[in-house]
């Protein structure tokens, strides 16, 4: 750059200006670039603060012994009780019911889509997966509400709000994710190795089942563990199917509460803000953020296992 | 240098022993010129195509059994696309098409009831870079067994193929090792007794040798000896004193302008080296072009 602006007092000046011009240009173009890249970061660490602040107040008022032992979850009521295990138990019920269904359907499409689908339907397949991923959550909701809860009734005597629906729209939601990041996995498997097992006679099944499964395992589990943080941090469809009765229970037919959904009800309520009520939101916050983080971490960890055995 | 050495190979008369240059003609490799026993692998009249390309063009050879058999060409020859229609290894690539019949034992393996993988499992196939499965060493090898129902003493024919690989000295004792922990030819003589393994009557090796160092080459080149006396062989290499070293035939293909491969010539595999017969051969044994 030195050299650059020394040549600008040259006789060749105009040509040279031009360029610093757009030299310049250049420059404001990464600051900008900066700002926005910033932004994100500042608003993460800035809601990481504020959960952090607001949680610690409200573990100031309430021990984080009783919060986290305790089997009753009534803040907004006068006998208040802070024990937040009904509302973990409903989101673990919804999350590990949801991945009944995404995992086994999710992995044996991923399976589908890499090894044995024809490019022609893999092309058609895939962008028709994705727009599963993107139906607004507040539809799947709904769905629940409307079509799968009064179809559980077929079976069982479902209440109208019950985790069970809330597990079969969750589980749906979350299949593109396992389908598309375990497709991702088993395509990233080398050809050598289906060669390899072709060639002492395999079938595609066992060439699937025996090498490409397992050697994509880490990545596989990897899709698993991120589709289950989702369905953990999952609010929309969940605060419309479940209910929000914080309920310790084991039965999906009836109606329990999630981590989200109590924050939806608390934010959307009038409770008054600086209450310890309201804190309780902080708390709950705090603790999911903490769940989906150490998922994620673990999925980024599995992942980086899987990457260095083929780099 | 491989043009000296055909001459000075020449002037000593049958070209037994003699070591010049780098080439060695081991003496077996002049035994034996007109095997008893049928071909192991009769191709005839072999065209393909990759979507409208014609890749081969109307090939025809006898694999004699209990011998090793080299493919020596240019790149894009087609020698190892002929290689992977002995085991229909091509197959598995879209938009192959195949004209012609490749006989093992008698029955078309290209015939309409024929499944491929059964194909597979009596023509085995070591390939261009070491590729075993991030399994131990003991599942690598058992593999193929387990896959076609191998109901036997497990841990014999795991021995066994492991010797048969000269693999078993260095991994007896860590038989549940990862099969990536080992070095490149080791790995590559584990896929070799990977092969055996399932204990098929030919085995096909695509450049075995090319991503491994000398030695672990020289290795490779012994067992492939070896292994002659129990298997077919057949070989594609880019190195010609390669398949001059472990070769009792060797066929020579070469791609014209319409990058169809041929089959040029097919020759013992000293009389390909000291006494070709067709022009290109020469050309391309003495380096004068590929």
């Amino acid at each position: 750059m030195a050299a650059e602006s020394a040549a600008t007092g040259g006789p060749q000046s105009a040509l040279f200006q031009r360029r610093r011009g757009r030299q310049l240009f250049e420059q404001a173009i990464g600051w900008v670039l900066f700002l926005c890249a910033a932004v994100t970061v500042l608003t993460t660490v800035g809601i990481v603060l504020i959960l952090v602040i607001e949680g610690l107040q409200f573990f100031g008022d309430v021990s984080p012994w009783e919060f986290f032992t305790g089997t009753k979850w009534t803040p907004l009521y006068t006998n208040q009780a802070f024990g937040v295990l009904p509302l973990i138990g409903g989101t673990l019920m919804v999350a590990i019911g949801a991945a009944f269904i995404s995992v086994p359907v999710g992995s044996v499409t991923a399976i589908y889509l890499s090894e044995f689908a024809s490019p022609n339907v893999r092309a058609v397949l895939k962008p028709i997966l994705e727009i599963l991923a993107g139906i607004p959550t507040v539809v799947y909701g709904y769905f629940a509400l409307t079509a799968v809860t009064p179809f559980i009734g077929n079976f069982a005597e479902p209440t109208i709000f019950n985790a069970a629906s809330a597990m079969v729209v969750v589980g749906i939601m979350t299949i593109p994710m396992v389908s598309s990041l375990s497709d991702d996995a088993l395509h990233a498997v080398p050809q050598d190795l289906r060669d390899a097992a072709y060639a002492v006679g395999s079938t595609r099944f066992e060439v699937t089942t025996r090498v490409v499964y397992p050697a994509a395992l880490s990545g596989v589990i990897a899709s698993y563990i991120l589709a289950a943080s989702r369905a953990v941090g999952e609010t929309m469809a969940v605060t419309i199917a479940a209910g929000s009765t914080p309920n310790l229970t084991w039965n999906p037919l009836e109606s329990i509460q999630t981590m989200t959904a109590f924050i939806v009800q608390v934010s959307l309520g009038d409770t008054p803000h600086g209450t310890i009520e309201f804190r309780t939101i902080f708390a709950v916050a705090l603790t999911l953020f903490v769940m989906t983080l150490v998922m994620n971490v673990i999925a980024a960890r599995v992942t980086a296992r899987f990457r260095e055995v083929y780099d | 240098m491989v043009g000296d050495t055909e001459r000075t190979a020449t002037q000593s008369g049958a070209g037994a022993g003699t070591a010049t240059a780098g080439v060695t003609f081991q003496p077996q490799a002049s035994e034996d010129d007109a095997p008893a026993s049928p071909p192991a692998v009769e191709i005839r009249n072999v065209s393909l195509w990759y979507g409208s390309q014609q890749a081969l063009g109307n090939v025809s050879l006898d694999i004699p059994r209990n011998r090793v058999t080299a493919l020596i060409g240019p790149s894009g020859c087609g020698k190892s696309t002929l290689l992977r229609c002995m085991n229909r290894m091509n197959d598995l690539i879209d938009g192959v098409r195949i004209e012609g019949e490749v006989f093992i034992d008698g029955e078309d393996i290209y015939g309409a009831e024929v499944d491929p993988s059964d194909v597979r499992r009596v023509v085995g196939m070591v390939f261009q870079r070491p590729n075993p499965f991030p399994k131990s060493i003991y599942d690598n090898v058992a593999f193929g067994a387990r896959i076609n129902g191998y109901k036997g003493d497990m841990d014999g024919l795991v021995e066994e193929s492991l010797r048969r690989a000269a693999l078993w000295d260095e991994v007896k004792d860590d038989l549940k090792k990862s099969g990536l922990a080992l070095s490149g030819g080791q790995q590559q003589r584990l896929c070799i007794a990977r092969a055996i393994a399932v204990n098929p009557e030919i085995v096909l090796m695509d450049e075995p040798c090319s991503a491994l160092d000398p030695i672990a080459t020289q290795r490779i080149e012994d067992l492939m000896q070896d292994l002659a006396s129990d298997y077919t062989i057949v070989v594609v290499t880019h190195n010609m004193q390669q398949a001059a070293r472990v070769s009792h035939r060797t066929a020579f293909m070469l791609a014209g302008d319409d990058l169809v491969g041929r089959l040029i010539e097919f020759e013992d595999t000293d009389r390909i080296f000291l006494n070709p017969g067709d022009e290109r051969t020469e050309q391309y044994i003495t380096g004068r072009f590929g």
